[in-house]
């Protein structure tokens, strides 16, 4: 994962919203990873044609947060998922 | 016993015992349900209903095969409209290219093939069933035409532990994104057979070094869980993540379980699906509740730092090896039962001891 990857959630990995406990979550082949709200906003940006830099940029606007920081935590969160096979990434 | 009982997170619905295979390995109980006593499409639906709203997330449909039920696609577009992420256990056999197609409209989200040996030889001979390999590499080829998502699910035991570099490969080949790995669980029809599938301590160990170093070559390639031989490690295994606390199974008939093999456990009474809500089963069962907390356990589990981590073990190997349910599982090395335990590994693993398998029928 680099700042110009770019991330998606590949076929069988989905956000839901668990209704019973209320709580987000990401569902994937036997594993259930509850979201917080870091993950929650991480995820909903991952739209198949933002790279990792695009996806920071707009963060750091959203939390008004330097996009440096932004990013380094951008890319741990989905480098880890992407381990798990749960996020795939291409070049762009 | 806690307050409030976690909800559970995953149901295993084993939709019949049907199945064209014989693996002697099988988890399902000796005496196996005939298809007339199958839940019909009507219980499933409801029952699947019943799950979202008690908290259920992921829902397994397997067996014995669950292709084996004509019903398989209502029961998958049902699943998918409860809300449910939707996984297919699956040895194959019997999903034609147009089954697949179908269930893939109707929203599947991933499918688990099981593969029982990387050569027709070894994997017709574990099956019991000539031409299945054949048949599940065509099988294979449909799955990753479509798309679907893809787990290998490997049983390794004494006869196919060498076999472990290649079952690895052939999931990369088949483009898994994930293999179970499981050395064979004793229970069911395994349990019947454990002398002859016992893997050896040279096995064993050989088998975590190509684990270890296929986990760092795969990385981000293909995800490997690796279920360890119970009877070689020093901690038993925190058995369905503790007792009524993340998941439940329905038999074909419908009787709730707390786990697979629960029903070996002799003085519970199990509630059937078809006379009771699943959440009712959940919460008040008295099968539910044996073994739930910390108050069922013998003094030494209660007082021990790792009663939250593996829970005491298994509940249904407790039963098996040493009778008694409420016991230390043997696989711990501080449990009592260990000894005998180790008697049972050394005795069954001797190179002149090679039963015949005995192959799973209905
Ligand atoms: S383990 Fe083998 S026999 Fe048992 S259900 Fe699976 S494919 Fe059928
Ligand atoms: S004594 Fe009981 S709780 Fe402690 S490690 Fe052994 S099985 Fe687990």
């Amino acid at each position: 994962m680099t700042p110009a990857s770019i991330p998606a959630l590949p076929r069988g990995v989905r956000t839901h919203f668990d209704r019973v406990r209320g709580l987000p979550v990401l569902l994937g082949p036997e594993r259930v990873l509850m979201l917080d709200q870091i993950g929650r906003a991480v995820l909903a940006e991952l739209d198949g044609v933002s790279n990792v830099r695009a996806i920071s940029e707009r963060l750091a606007d959203k939390y008004e947060a330097p996009v440096a920081e932004i990013e380094g935590d951008v890319l741990e969160y989905l480098q880890d998922l992407a381990e798990k096979r749960l996020v795939d990434a291409r070049d762009g | 016993m806690r307050g409030m009982a976690d909800l559970p997170l995953a149901m295993l619905a084993e939709l019949t015992h049907r199945c064209p295979l014989a693996c002697p390995y099988c988890s399902n109980p000796l005496e196996l349900s005939a298809k007339e006593a199958e839940l019909s499409t009507e219980d499933w639906v409801r029952i699947f209903g019943q799950a979202a709203d008690l908290g259920v997330l992921q829902l397994h449909l397997s067996g014995g095969e669950p292709a084996s039920r004509r019903d398989l696609l209502d029961l998958v577009i049902a699943a998918r409209e409860a809300g449910l992420y939707t996984n297919l256990i699956t040895s194959g056999i019997g999903l034609t290219p147009k089954r697949l197609e179908a269930l893939d409209e109707a929203g599947l989200d991933h499918i688990q093939l099981s593969v029982q040996g990387v050569t027709a030889r070894m994997a017709d001979h574990i099956g019991g069933y000539k031409g299945g390999f054949d048949r599940k590499m065509h099988v294979a080829d449909h799955i990753a035409r479509i798309g679907f998502p893809l787990t290998l699910n490997a049983v390794m035991h004494r006869q196919n532990l060498e076999d472990l570099p290649a079952t690895l490969e052939m999931a990369v080949r088949l483009g898994a994104r994930r293999i179970e790995v499981a050395c064979v669980q004793f229970q069911g029809w395994a349990l019947r057979n454990r002398s002859a599938l016992q893997p050896t301590r040279d096995q064993v160990d050989q088998a975590k070094e190509v684990i270890r170093d296929a986990i760092s070559t795969y990385r981000g390639q293909l995800v490997i869980d690796f279920v360890p031989p119970d009877y070689y490690s020093d901690f038993p295994k925190a058995c369905m993540g503790g007792w009524g606390s993340t998941g439940l199974n329905v038999t074909p008939d419908g009787t709730v379980l707390p786990c697979h093999a629960a029903e070996t456990i002799p003085g519970l009474v199990f509630e059937n699906a078809k006379d009771k809500p699943l959440a009712e089963v959940w919460h008040d069962s008295p099968s539910f509740n044996a073994f739930r907390g910390t108050d069922w356990m013998p003094e030494l589990c209660r007082t021990c730092d790792r009663r939250d981590v593996d829970f005491g073990g298994c509940r249904c190997q407790a039963m098996a090896i040493l009778g008694d349910a409420t016991a230390t599982d043997p696989v711990c090395r501080k449990s009592p039962g260990r000894p005998l335990l180790d008697g049972l590994l050394a005795e069954e693993t001797l190179p002149e001891v090679a039963p015949d398998l005995v192959y799973r029928r209905i």
